[in-house]
């Protein structure tokens, strides 16, 4: 017995020091888990720091709720572009000493704010099957013609997105997209084209569904993250992007205010800004890396899948985190008021 | 004597009483923490308006005498610079800034730009601190950012309460309808209600038959198909949603059979509209309805619905006339539980309806979680609650007995 107890004792000794220490690291899951773990998380625990993975939804009250009641056990957060700012603004998150993450020199402009560091750049695009729909849409005034097209359409339930494509479909300029939506009647020409769409419709919650409504036949065209598309044809199936339009975001780490591992937490975040682990990240999965050096080693047939390279790139819209900001909530209680009539 | 018993007596009777209720204290104690508290914590956050009051004091004091029209004096814009500089935390701003743009959309960005181009120099001088302002952001001159201020100024306000039913103040404090197309809530509620009510009524047109033909059944052969009923009450709601994406799909089973018979020739939509969501709803309910119309059934003596027959009813009408009254505090009692379950529903609508089938409890997560707007969140949560306390109130005075639940 006593026996037993001194090897569990010593098991425990010689385990512990393994993992000095460990961290949460909390993510969208998916696919996209999936090339985060293969890219940052495993290599990382080779330096002594234990990862665990948790996913959540994006929903930002447990981040608030943890700081406001300073039981924090998130240490490293994947968030979206809209709530790095307001977190940032409400003092969720530390702020980050970039002289700690390798400097700002490497980095997308964009990567760089105040209380996160971006993460990769994704896209959300138009796609196809490209063994089920005859043609090839080009723009989204052919994501609207029906007639072309005949079929449903996939859109992300909610305003963000639909109204800059609806804008575009209806010939506005995609430098000019936000300038025209910021007006009041911009944004009525947007609810306006939206609903010449209506009918043909088939809203989506999830980014795992449009793929899926795309593999079945549901829908004819869709909305969808890029990375998506990606993960599907990895899996054998022939789905197309059009890239023209594209709104593109990025992904940002934070570190909500008062973790008490925050040191590790900020070598993981350097660690996950490196050159090397971007680049493999890229590998799993086709989201354009935010380290501009990661690009040089990849190779062409890895680039020409990611929302970053030039030729995706070049009619692509950068999503305007301060007019969501600032008229998010508006827009989307117009958009519920919207799809109740 | 005999009063001395009668005390005694008395006493032993409290403290019979008293060690009953010590019994029950636990599950109070419960119910306090667990369900009361958080309610009138609900309710209180739902009227609870302490951002702009607690940020910017001095400005609300000078805007006390601005008539809510055109551009306030400079006085107002050097309380405002006053406020902003005195503000401990970023995060201060921050809330405020969120609080006034749910108001004012774009006061967000207008606050925290102003918030970050502190301190001003020569702002103590309220002419100073205007020209300053408004050259720094032209939107200081719109009077709707003032408005926004000043009518968020004390601490408790019913705006949220009033949003959830289509309402709004005015810049005067008049009450108003929301502008059109900011109109949804009163929509919402009421759809909610519609698919809660369908979901009802289906649920009992299924159930009423099945636990009547299990309460017809020897106890061993019940208990087995019981079980049937109850082992899709035990799977996550989650795997059954994913169940029935596969089975509702354009090529999923139900539609590749009915092409395969020849009924249809192209796959129905049964999926992201409102059939689907009716469906998979009914599906997940349905043991709700079931079992307390069971124990009821088993509680009804077939002896009733025999002599009625015996004494020349035919056997429907015996059946309409004297069997179903019988189950009435069942089907009261299951359709009050579906009803209720169903109001507060969200995933299954979520993943399974398109846009215009979202219930009222979607909305409140996406201003808990989205819009992190809790109070908002909370005064669409007092409406849920309180709709369904009218409906429970009405419901009894429909049924004018207690809710029994067999």
């Amino acid at each position: 017995m006593k026996k037993s107890i001194l090897s569990i004792a010593l098991a425990l000794g010689f385990s512990l020091p393994a993992f000095a220490q460990q961290i949460t690291v909390v993510n969208f899951g998916g696919a996209n888990a999936n090339a985060q773990k293969k890219a940052y998380y495993e290599p990382f625990e080779k330096t002594g720091t234990k990862v665990v993975p948790v996913e959540y939804n994006g929903e930002q009250a447990k981040i608030k709720a943890m700081v406001e009641t300073k039981k924090v056990t998130w240490d490293v957060v994947e968030v979206e572009s809209p709530d790095v700012a307001r977190g940032c603004d409400e003092g969720l998150f530390e702020k980050l000493d970039y002289s700690k993450l390798g400097g700002k020199a490497d980095l997308l402009p964009a990567a760089v704010s105040d209380c996160g560091i971006g993460i990769f750049v994704w896209s959300t695009v138009m796609a196809y099957n490209g063994d089920k729909l005859k043609g090839t849409p080009a723009t989204w005034a052919d994501f609207w013609d029906l007639k072309k097209f005949p079929g449903k359409r996939g859109m992300r339930k909610g305003a963000r997105y639909n109204l800059e494509f609806a804008l575009m479909a209806d010939g506005v300029k995609s430098a000019d997209v936000y300038k025209v939506l910021a007006t009041k009647e911009g944004a009525e020409r947007a609810f306006k084209k939206l609903t010449e769409l209506k009918p043909s419709i088939q809203w989506w919650e999830a980014g795992a569904q449009p793929p899926q409504f795309l593999v079945a036949g549901d829908v004819a065209l869709t909305t969808v993250y890029n990375g998506r598309i990606d993960a599907a044809n990895r899996e054998g199936k022939n789905l197309k992007i059009t890239w023209t339009g594209g709104i593109y975001d990025l992904d940002y780490w934070v570190i909500p205010k008062g973790t008490p591992n925050k040191d590790a937490a900020m070598k993981f975040i350097a660690f996950a800004s490196t050159p090397e682990a971007q680049a493999e990240y890229a590998k799993n999965i086709a989201y354009g890396p935010t380290n501009t050096k990661a690009l040089a080693r990849l190779d062409a047939k890895v680039l020409g899948n990611l929302p970053t390279s030039p030729a995706n790139s070049k009619d692509a819209l950068q999503f305007n985190l301060k007019f969501w900001a600032d008229q998010g909530e508006e827009l989307e209680k117009r958009f519920a008021s919207w799809a109740a009539q | 004597m005999t009063i001395a018993l009668r005390r005694q007596l008395a006493r032993a009777e409290r403290r019979r009483k008293l060690r009953a209720f010590s019994l029950t204290l636990p599950l109070l104690l419960f119910l306090l923490l667990t369900f009361l508290v958080p309610i009138a914590a609900l309710l209180k956050r739902a009227v609870e308006n302490p951002e702009v009051a607690t940020a910017l004091p001095r400005t609300v004091a000078a805007l006390g005498t601005w008539d809510r029209q055109g551009v306030p004096a400079a006085e107002a814009f050097a309380a405002l610079v006053a406020d902003l500089g005195a503000l401990p935390d970023s995060s201060d701003a921050g809330a405020v800034a969120r609080r006034l743009n749910s108001d004012a959309a774009g006061a967000r960005s207008l606050l925290m730009g102003t918030y970050r181009a502190l301190p001003l120099e020569g702002a103590g001088d309220p002419a100073q601190a205007r020209a300053k302002l408004l050259a720094l952001d032209e939107r200081w001159s719109e009077p709707r950012y003032w408005q926004a201020i000043a009518k968020n100024g004390s601490r408790w306000t019913p705006d949220y309460l009033l949003a959830a039913v289509d309402l709004r103040r005015d810049a005067t404090g008049q009450v108003e309808r929301m502008p059109e197309d900011q109109r949804a809530f009163a929509r919402i509620l009421g759809r909610t209600f519609a698919i809660s009510a369908v979901v009802t009524l289906c649920c009992l047109l299924l159930g009423y038959p099945l636990a009547w033909w299990l309460s017809t059944l020897p106890a061993r052969r019940a208990n087995v198909l019981m079980i049937l009923v109850l082992v899709p009450f035990w799977t996550s709601i989650l795997v059954r949603v994913a169940a029935w994406i596969v089975l509702l799909q354009s090529q999923g089973l139900v539609n590749r059979s009915l092409m395969g018979l020849g009924l249809v020739d192209e796959p129905l939509p049964l999926l992201f509209n409102r059939l689907g969501v009716v469906i998979a709803m009914t599906h997940i309910l349905l043991p709700f309805m079931i079992l307390p119309l069971y124990s009821v059934m088993k509680s009804v003596p077939a002896t009733y619905v025999r002599a009625a027959v015996s004494l020349g009813s035919p056997p429907l009408a015996a059946f309409f006339r004297v069997y179903v009254p019988q189950t009435f505090p069942g089907i009261g009692a299951g359709a009050l539980l579906v009803f209720i379950l169903a109001i507060g529903y969200y995933v299954t609508p979520a993943l399974l309806g398109g846009a215009d089938d979202q219930m009222l409890s979607y909305y409140i997560a996406q201003y808990t979680n989205v819009n992190i707007n809790w109070g908002m969140a909370c005064g669409l949560g007092a409406l849920l609650l309180s709709a369904t306390l009218v409906l429970y109130a009405v419901y009894r005075r429909i049924v004018k007995s207690e809710l029994s639940l067999g």
